[in-house]
């Protein structure tokens, strides 16, 4: 009896397996374990500057410009040389928001918070990359809409 | 006599500005001509570029001679290894950036518009954000392209108290 259920659940799985190989798509691409596949061409950053709505909930805002060797290290930080609070007015960037300038226990600093320092850890570029996967996300205004309406 | 003496001198002037003068010391090699590898001045689409002398020599021959000068400071800070550790040159980095800065906002950048010609920039082919700074405050001449400019070719220092950062 044991034996059996064994054979039939590695009989389900091998079936399972050789169907969900075409479904799944992988960064390697067609190419079998023991090849080098083509890479995909590199694609470009997008630097049309145009703000773009949120792709989950309380994600950062992405970054809508090139930052091609933008310097951010203990001695300069080039995104804060226009989106800092003190920058914006002549930069007319937009500013960080006031988080940035809190440290973890909620108290306001002068400057920006070291834990908020490196912009890159949240904020990125985008690129003209077809994503991989699709974004089924909707925005909760329109999902109040949505509700409102029925 | 004279003829020799003139030639042997250009010939002696050219090359010093070439990069395998500037980059024959390691305290070239090993900082700033490091840096500028991975910038848009070494590498880039379409394989023009920038050396040394480009940005660090005024192309004018008075000019030049001013500055070729000033350099023999150089030879005095290479014998003594004013900056002959990466910990010496990292100390006076700010130093060296502000010598750079001042010199290129006195002569409104020259050497950047050597290359960069505002009359022929076209502002449709730039970003917003650029053709919005090159339409405004660089067509007024309120500001030359070092002001917002820092830092493209080499590292930047400790920006403290810098203006515009």
């Amino acid at each position: 009896m044991k034996s059996f259920i064994i054979s039939t659940l590695v009989m389900a799985f091998t079936v399972f397996s050789a169907f969900a190989q075409d479904d799944i798509a992988t960064l390697r691409g067609e190419a079998g374990l023991n090849q080098e596949g083509a890479p995909p061409a590199m694609s470009k950053v997008l630097n049309k500057d145009i703000k773009r709505k949120r792709n989950y909930p309380m994600q950062p805002p992405t970054i809508p410009h090139k930052i091609d060797n933008y310097q951010v290290d203990l001695n300069t930080n080039k995104c804060l040389s226009c989106h800092s609070r003190k920058r914006t007015e002549e930069s007319q960037a937009p500013m960080i928001s006031v988080t940035h300038y809190m440290d973890r226990d909620g108290n306001f600093l002068a400057d920006v918070s070291p834990r908020r320092y490196f912009c890159g850890q949240c904020h990125v570029i985008q690129t003209d990359a077809n994503p991989l996967v699709g974004n089924e996300f909707i925005d909760i205004d329109d999902l109040l809409k949505v509700e409102q309406a029925q | 006599m004279g003829v020799m003496f003139w030639g042997g001198f250009n010939t002696a002037l050219e090359f010093t500005n070439t990069e395998e003068f500037c980059t024959g010391c390691h305290e070239m090699r090993e900082n700033v001509y490091a840096e500028l590898q991975d910038t848009i001045h070494f590498t880039n689409r379409s394989g023009v570029r920038a050396k040394c002398s480009d940005c660090h020599v005024p192309h004018d021959w008075t000019d030049k001679i001013a500055r070729k000068m000033q350099a023999s400071k150089e030879v005095w800070g290479k014998v003594f290894g004013t900056i002959d550790t990466r910990e010496k040159f990292e100390a006076k980095r700010r130093e060296l950036a502000e010598r750079e800065w001042s010199r290129l906002k006195a002569n409104d950048s020259l050497e950047c518009r050597n290359c960069h010609n505002y009359d022929f920039m076209d502002f449709t082919r730039q970003s917003k954000r650029a053709s919005d700074q090159h339409s405004t405050a660089l067509a007024k001449g309120e500001k030359t392209c070092i002001d917002c400019h820092k830092g493209i070719a080499h590292q930047l220092p400790d920006m403290t108290g810098v203006e515009g950062w």
